[in-house]
C-alpha cells in the first residue's frame, strides 16, 4: 500500500495512476490527484535524499534527450531549468535552447531516467511535451520477449519509459510525440516479430479497464457476442420446431378416443403400440436435444443447492418419460389396465413452449449498448496542430498540452482548450445541451468534440486525452452502466420455492399410498411419486414471461415507445421520480421567434422584415429563427448589401435603402442609439428566458425582436399527468437559473436544478436515488447521457443524439414528453399481466397436484391420466396466451 | 404397520426434511483460493448452467483475478455482474474473461448474470 500524497488516501501500489518523478514513485488515487500532483509536484512531496534512487534500468551507457519545452518566453528562464536539471545525478550536460525550444541533455541512465529529468523541468515551472499509450502486443510468450521489447523501445529516441506486461499482453509507453509517433513504435515492436494491435479510442480512454479486460483488445469482442447470441436463437428455434412438429402427431395419438380416430388407433389396438414404443424412441431426441438445456441448468442449479425453471423442467419430463416407456414396454405391471398411460404428448409440448420462450426471451433481450462506440466516434479523429510554425494533421491521441490548433468553419474541435486567435460561433449542445450556439471570443474555452459553426479560429490545448469533457462523459456512462443492478427472473423466484416443495409432496405421497394404499402398494406409490412430479411442471411456464413482454414490447411500438429489454419493462412500473431535461426535452431545443416590440414609428411587420432581411446573410442560428418568423407571416424580405458582422454585439447592413443596426444593448451604445424604455422591456423578455435583440432603422431605435426555446406544445399537459399518477417531476438543465425558473413555471414544475454541468446531472440522479427514489431520467442530449445511464430507467427522447438514445432504456420515438406517463402504465399494465401469467401457468397444474397423489382416489378412484394431464396443460397454455392478448387491447387512461 | 412400511415412513420422511435442508437451509461449499507467490489470488471458475465453484473464499486485501470461461451459449451467461463494486464483464464463449477485484473489507459480495438465473457468492475474510 502507498499513500497518495496529494489527498492523503491509502491507495495500492502500484496503482492505476503511478507517476516516477525525482527519484520516486509516487500513486495515486484518482487523475485528478496525479494531475494536482504533476502540476506542483513540490508541494506534495516530502523532501527525500534523490541520491538513494535506484532504477533496474538496462545500462546503456551515456543517454543523449532532446526533451521539447513548453512556454520559454524570455532567455532569462534558460538557467533555471538547467540548474534545476542538473540537480539531478548522473547529468553531464544540459542546455536549454530558445530558439528550438528544447533541452538537450546528456545523462547516465545509471543514475537517472528521463522522467526524473522531466520532472525536474517541470519543478522549474514549464511543462514537457509528453504522451501516453497502451498498446496490445500479440504473439508474445516469454518473459524474456518482455525484456526484448522493453530495451528495444528504450532504445528509441523520445521514449521515456516503457513496460510490457506479459499477463495482458500489453506495453505501456510515456513518449514524447515530438519526437517519436505511434507509428514508429509499433514499427519497432513488428520488426521484433510481434503484432500490435491499434490502440483503440476507447482503450486509451478507459484506462480503468485496459489491466483487467484484456478482451478489449483483442478484435471487436462485442460483435463475437452478438454472434453467439444469435447463434443460440437460431438453435433454438430449430430445437423449437423438432419438438413442436413431433407434437402434433403425439398429441392426436394420445387422444384416440376423444378426436374419434379408427378403431386401429384406439386403447389396446397393436397398432397403437407401436406408435407408442416410435414415440418413446422419438421422445429422446426431444428431450436430450431439444430440451438438452434443462439438463445442463438443473444440473449445475443441483450442484449449487438451488432449484429453478430448469430443474422443475427436467424433472418433470424425465419422470413423464420413465412412466410412459415403462406403459408402453411393460404395461402388464401396471395393476389396471387403465393407469398405463402415456405422457409423451406433454414432453413434447412442454419443451417445445419453454425452448420458444427461451427464443422469445433472447428477442426480447434486445443489443447491449452500443453507446461507448457512438460516443467515441463523436470525437475528431484528426487535429491540425501548428508546431514550429507548420501546421500538420495529426492523430487526436498525439495531441499534447499547449498545442496550438487550428479550426476551421464546419470541424470539430479536437480537444478542450482556450481560444488565443480568431472567433466563431461554436455549437454545443451536444455537451451543454445549450441549444442555442455560442459566440466565443479570444480567451474563451472551447470543448473538445463541439461543432464550430462559422469562423477558423487558433486554440491552446489545455485538456488532452482522459481528461476532456467528453473523455470524462464517457467515463461516467461506463460506470453507470455497469452499476446497474439486474433484477432476478420472477419465474426463477417461485421455481425455487415450488420444486423443492414438489419434491417433498411426491415423496410424501409415496409414503402415504405405500403405507395406505391398495396392493400392489409399491407400484402404486411409485406411479403417484412420478405422476405428482409430471403434473407439477406447467406448459406455459417459459412463455408466461416472454409472450406478455413481447406483447407489451409491441404495443409499446406502436404508441413510439422502444423498449430496450425485459429489465426495463420491469422497473418502470416502480418508479416514483422523473428527472426531465429541459432543453430538447421540456423544450423544442431549438430557438423560435417569440415577440416582437416596436416603437410608435414603425410597424411590427416592417421591424420583423428589415430584421430578417439583415439576417439573411447572416449565418446565426438566432437569425435563422427571426427568418423563419417572418417566413410564417409570409413577409417579403430584401436582399442585404454591405452586411458587416461585429463580433460580440450584432450585426449591421443596408436592407432596402435603410441602414438597419441589429444586436444587443452594446451595439447600440456604441453606435449611440437612443433605446428609451426598450432597455426596460428587453429585461423584462430576459427574464422570461427570451433572448431579445435591438434594431435600430438609420440610427433610430425601432423596436425588439426576441427569440426563445418555446416549450412544446405538450409537455405541460404530460407533465401534469405524470404528477397525477403520483410521480415527482424534478427539471435539471445546465441553463442558466433565471431561464430555468422561466420553463419551469411554465409547466408547473417545483423542483428545478439549474447550471448544472453534465457530469452533475448523473450525480443529481443518484443522490435522488440515495434518497430511496426509483428515478426515471428524460433527456436527448450527450450531456444527458451519463445521467440516463446512472438512472433506473433513461429516457431518450427520440429526436435526440445517438448517445442518449444507446445510454438509455427507453425511447421516445414521437419526441414529446407525453410518452413518458404513457410508457410508465404500458409498464404497470405488462408487469400486472405476466404476474397473472404466471399465476394461471402455476394454478391449474398446482390443481392436478392433489389429483396426482391421490386425494381422489379413495372417494372416485381417479389417479392422474392424460387426460387431466392435459387439460391442465392445455388450460394453463390458453390462460396465459389469452391473457396475454388481453393487454393487447392496452389503452392509455384519457387524461 | 409392518416394518416395511415403519422403515419407507421413516425414510420418506428423513429424505424430505434432506430435500428441503438441501434446497433451502444447507450451507454451500465454498472452495477456499490460497493467494500465489506474487500476492495475486486466482481463481478460475466455468460457467456452463451456472457458476462452478459459486462460492469462493478470499483472504481480505490481496488482489483478487477472477477468470471466466463461459462454456456454453446461451445467453443467459453473457454477462456476469459484481454489483457491489460496479464491475459487469461480458464473457465471450470459449474465452478467458478476467475480472481483477479488490476487496479490503471481509464480508459476503455476490456477483451473477444479467437476469439473476446464475448466481455466485464470494466471502472474504
Amino acid at each position: 500500500m502507498a499513500k497518495d500524497p496529494v489527498c492523503g488516501m491509502e491507495v495500492e501500489s502500484p496503482s492505476e495512476y503511478s507517476v516516477k518523478t525525482k527519484g520516486a514513485k509516487y500513486d495515486f488515487c484518482s487523475e485528478k490527484c496525479k494531475n494536482d500532483f504533476l502540476s506542483n509536484p513540490d508541494k506534495y512531496i516530502k523532501p527525500i535524499n534523490s541520491s538513494e534512487a535506484t532504477y533496474n534500468i538496462s545500462s546503456k551507457g551515456i543517454e543523449k534527450l532532446d526533451i521539447p519545452i513548453i512556454g520559454i518566453h524570455c532567455s532569462s528562464c534558460i538557467p533555471t531549468i538547467e540548474s534545476e536539471i542538473k540537480k539531478l545525478p548522473g547529468i553531464i550536460f544540459a542546455k536549454v535552447n530558445i530558439t528550438t525550444e528544447k533541452a538537450r541533455i546528456e545523462f547516465n541512465r545509471k543514475k537517472v531516467t528521463a522522467e526524473s529529468i522531466i520532472g525536474a523541468i517541470k519543478k522549474a515551472g514549464y511543462k514537457t511535451g509528453q504522451s501516453d499509450l497502451s498498446l496490445g502486443i500479440v504473439d508474445m510468450y516469454c518473459a524474456s520477449c518482455v525484456t526484448k521489447i522493453e530495451n528495444e523501445l528504450k532504445s528509441l529516441p523520445g521514449i521515456l519509459s516503457a513496460s510490457v506486461d506479459l499477463a495482458t499482453e500489453k506495453a505501456f509507453i510515456k513518449y514524447l510525440p515530438n519526437l517519436v509517433n505511434i507509428k514508429e513504435i509499433k514499427n519497432t515492436i513488428e520488426k521484433l516479430g510481434y503484432k500490435t494491435i491499434e490502440p483503440a479510442g476507447a482503450e486509451k480512454l478507459s484506462s480503468k479497464k485496459t489491466l483487467s479486460e484484456k478482451e478489449k483488445t483483442e478484435k471487436e469482442p462485442v460483435d463475437e457476442n452478438k454472434l453467439a447470441r444469435e447463434k443460440e436463437y437460431k438453435t433454438l428455434i430449430r430445437k423449437f420446431i423438432f419438438a413442436a412438429v413431433l407434437s402434433v402427431p403425439f398429441l392426436i395419438i394420445s387422444y384416440p378416443d376423444f378426436l374419434g380416430l379408427p378403431e386401429a388407433f384406439r386403447q389396446g389396438a397393436p397398432t397403437l403400440r407401436y406408435l407408442w414404443i416410435a414415440m418413446s424412441i422419438l421422445s429422446l431426441p426431444i428431450m436430450f436435444w431439444s430440451g438438452s438445456q434443462f439438463y445442463t441448468g438443473a444440473w449445475a442449479a443441483f450442484k449449487n443447492r438451488s432449484a429453478n425453471m430448469h430443474t422443475l423442467i427436467s424433472t418433470g419430463i424425465s419422470a413423464a418419460w420413465i412412466y410412459s416407456a415403462t406403459a408402453t414396454f411393460f404395461p402388464e405391471i401396471f395393476p389396471k389396465a387403465e393407469l398405463a398411460n402415456q405422457f409423451f404428448d406433454a414432453i413434447a409440448i412442454i419443451v417445445a413452449l419453454v425452448v420458444l420462450g427461451m427464443a422469445l426471451e433472447i428477442r426480447a433481450k434486445g443489443k447491449s449498448s452500443e453507446a461507448m462506440k457512438k460516443l467515441m466516434g463523436l470525437q475528431a479523429k484528426t487535429a491540425r496542430v501548428i508546431r514550429n510554425g507548420q501546421e500538420s494533421d495529426i492523430p487526436i491521441e498525439e495531441v499534447v498540452l499547449d498545442d496550438i490548433i487550428l479550426v476551421r468553419p464546419g470541424e470539430k474541435i479536437p480537444v478542450d482548450g482556450v481560444i488565443v486567435e480568431g472567433s466563431s460561433l461554436i455549437d454545443e449542445a451536444m455537451i451543454t445541451g445549450e441549444a442555442i450556439p455560442v459566440e466565443k471570443l479570444k480567451n474563451d474555452e472551447v470543448i473538445g468534440a463541439t461543432i464550430n459553426k462559422t469562423g477558423s479560429f487558433k486554440f491552446k490545448a489545455t485538456k488532452v486525452g482522459k481528461d476532456t469533457a467528453l473523455s470524462q462523459i464517457i467515463g461516467m456512462v461506463e460506470q453507470a452502466q455497469s452499476s446497474k443492478a439486474p433484477i432476478q427472473k420472477i419465474v426463477d423466484r417461485v421455481a425455487g420455492y415450488f420444486v423443492p416443495a414438489v419434491i417433498i409432496i411426491a415423496i410424501l405421497s409415496f409414503v402415504g399410498w405405500y403405507d395406505f394404499g391398495p396392493q400392489p402398494n409399491l407400484i402404486y406409490a411409485l406411479i403417484v411419486f412420478v405422476t405428482v412430479l409430471i403434473i407439477a411442471c406447467p406448459c406455459a411456464l417459459g412463455i408466461a414471461t416472454p409472450v406478455s413482454l413481447m406483447v407489451g414490447v409491441g404495443k409499446g411500438a406502436e404508441n413510439g415507445i422502444l423498449i430496450r429489454n425485459g429489465n426495463a419493462m420491469e422497473t418502470a412500473q416502480k418508479l416514483n421520480t422523473v428527472v426531465l431535461d429541459k432543453t430538447g426535452t421540456i423544450t423544442e431545443g431549438k430557438p423560435l421567434l417569440t415577440d416582437v416590440i416596436t416603437t410608435e414609428d414603425f410597424s411590427e411587420n416592417e421591424v420583423l422584415s428589415l430584421s430578417a432581411g439583415v439576417e439573411k446573410a447572416s449565418e446565426h442560428p438566432l437569425g435563422e429563427a427571426i427568418i423563419k418568423g417572418a417566413a410564417d407571416k409570409s413577409l417579403t424580405l430584401h436582399e442585404p448589401k454591405e452586411f458587416n458582422a461585429i463580433p460580440g454585439q450584432g450585426v449591421e447592413a443596408v436592407v432596402g435603402e435603410k441602414k438597419i443596426l441589429l444586436g444587443n444593448i452594446k451595439l447600440m451604445k456604441n453606435r449611440s442609439v437612443e433605446t428609451g424604455d426598450l432597455e426596460e422591456k428587453s429585461k423584462k423578455l430576459a427574464d422570461d428566458g427570451k433572448t431579445p435583440m435591438f434594431i435600430a432603422i438609420d440610427g433610430k431605435a425601432a423596436g425588439i425582436v426576441a427569440v426563445a426555446d418555446v416549450v412544446k406544445p405538450d409537455s405541460k399537459a404530460a407533465i401534469a399527468k405524470l404528477k397525477k399518477m403520483g410521480l415527482e417531476v424534478v427539471m435539471i438543465t445546465g441553463d442558466n437559473k433565471r431561464t430555468a425558473k422561466a420553463i419551469a413555471r411554465q409547466v408547473n414544475i417545483d423542483r428545478v436544478f439549474a447550471e448544472v454541468l453534465p457530469p452533475e446531472k448523473a450525480f443529481n440522479v443518484q443522490k435522488m436515488q440515495n434518497e430511496g427514489k426509483i428515478v426515471a431520467m428524460v433527456g436527448d442530449g450527450l450531456n444527458d447521457a451519463p445521467a440516463l445511464a446512472q438512472a433506473d430507467i433513461g429516457f431518450a427522447i427520440g429526436a435526440g443524439t445517438d448517445v442518449a438514445i444507446e445510454a438509455s432504456d427507453i425511447t421516445l420515438i414521437k419526441g414529446n414528453l407525453k410518452s413518458v406517463p404513457l410508457a410508465i402504465e404500458l409498464s404497470r399494465a405488462t408487469m400486472k399481466n405476466i404476474r397473472q401469467n404466471l399465476f394461471g401457468a402455476f394454478f391449474y397444474n398446482g390443481l392436478g397436484i392433489p389429483v396426482a397423489a391421490g386425494l381422489l382416489y379413495p372417494f372416485f378412484g381417479i389417479l392422474l391420466s392424460p387426460i387431466i394431464a392435459g387439460a391442465a396443460m392445455a388450460f394453463s397454455s390458453v390462460t396465459v396466451v389469452s391473457n396475454s392478448n388481453r393487454l393487447r387491447r392496452f389503452k392509455p387512461k384519457s387524461d | 404397520m409392518s416394518a416395511d412400511q415403519i422403515i419407507v415412513t421413516l425414510l420418506g420422511i428423513a429424505l424430505s426434511f434432506l430435500v428441503g435442508w438441501y434446497f433451502w437451509f444447507s450451507e454451500k461449499k465454498a472452495v477456499k483460493i490460497k493467494a500465489a507467490d506474487s500476492g495475486v489470488q486466482e481463481a478460475f471458475i466455468k460457467v456452463k448452467g451456472g457458476y462452478s465453484p459459486n462460492l469462493l473464499v478470499f483472504e481480505a486485501g490481496k488482489p483478487i483475478k477472477l477468470t471466466f470461461y463461459r462454456e456454453e451459449t446461451a445467453a443467459c451467461s453473457e454477462e456476469v455482474i459484481f454489483s457491489d463494486f460496479n464491475k459487469k464483464a461480458t464473457l465471450t464463449p470459449f474465452k478467458n474473461v478476467t475480472v481483477e477485484l479488490n476487496i479490503d473489507k471481509p464480508g459476503e459480495y455476490n456477483f451473477q448474470c444479467e437476469m439473476g438465473m446464475l448466481r455466485g457468492k464470494l466471502i472474504v475474510e
